[in-house]
């Protein structure tokens, strides 16, 4: 038997791993690295919430796990459409750093 | 301490060190490499949660498909290097604000949730995955046939926004 806590606390460590990629580097593609690690990190506290009501319960308690499912195909989806775009900013730019990405400031 | 915990730990260990990896690495394919080892534990830790189908899902859909396209990308443009990585002037806020994060988040999971002391079960060899697929297909059938279709506009979007126009147009 573990502790939910630290399943959950681990779970934060990796959110705020992911977010502090987002924050500190420069690279499109390892920002969307982070997004997919804090991804994660939701869905492990996700399972880990399910596997603490089947405890509970004494049932199986499946509705966690579902939500994951529907987590997992949205990274799919975002990923194909994140992807897509970085390889058209990459085009017109010749860059993927998202410094330069400026066009828009007046 | 009990061998739930000791592996617990070990599996944590690997985790954060793997996600510090990605953080910190220069290269993007190190990165993407280091992610992948990140998302082999968390399915892992699927394991030790009772629920192998994800679990499987997670190497297949993550590690596999995910990470290829990632990988993919990175060497179709070859930006394993990009210039100024870390801008060093930004680094102290973006710190700053993690720190805060992950210390109000520990001191809610430690303080407010310890006291109830709730515990989860490490799985042996039960939870087939047939009660999912059941409830999955009666209960969640709506959002799954939903999903479809974020898939096939995803699917579209991707096509459509890498598509080359003709030469010499602008798009």
């Amino acid at each position: 038997m573990i502790p939910v806590n630290y399943y959950l606390a681990l779970a934060a460590i990796l959110f705020t791993m992911g977010a502090m990629g987002v924050l500190i580097r420069r690279n499109a593609l390892v920002i969307f690295m982070s997004v997919e690690l804090m991804l994660n990190a939701a869905n492990l506290t996700f399972v880990t919430f399910a596997r603490m009501y089947s405890t509970l319960n004494t049932t199986s308690v499946f509705n966690g796990q579902i939500f994951v499912f529907f987590v997992m195909t949205l990274a799919a989806a975002e990923v194909a459409v994140g992807l897509a775009l970085i390889v058209a900013i990459f085009r017109s730019k010749q860059s993927i750093d998202v410094d330069q990405l400026n066009s828009l400031k007046g | 301490m009990s061998g739930d915990l000791i592996l617990f730990f070990i599996l944590a260990l690997t985790a954060i060190l793997t996600g510090a990896g990605m953080l910190l690495s220069r290269n993007a394919v190190y990165s993407a490499l280091y992610l992948v080892m990140n998302f082999g534990t968390v399915a892992v830790f699927y394991l030790l949660l009772g629920s192998p189908f994800i679990a499987l899902s997670q190497v297949t859909v993550y590690g596999g498909a995910i990470m290829v396209l990632f990988l993919f990308v990175i060497m179709l443009l070859g930006v394993e290097h990009i210039p100024a990585e870390f801008e060093w002037k930004n680094l102290l806020p973006a710190v700053l604000l993690g720190l805060a994060l992950i210390g109000q988040v520990l001191y809610l999971v430690i303080q407010k949730i310890s006291t109830t002391g709730l515990q989860v079960a490490t799985s042996t060899a039960e939870a087939a995955p047939s009660p999912l697929a059941t409830k999955l297909f009666t209960v969640y059938l709506l959002p799954f046939e939903i999903t479809s279709i974020l898939l096939l506009v995803a699917m579209i979007g991707a096509i459509v926004l890498t598509k080359q126009e003709k030469k010499g147009a602008r798009g």
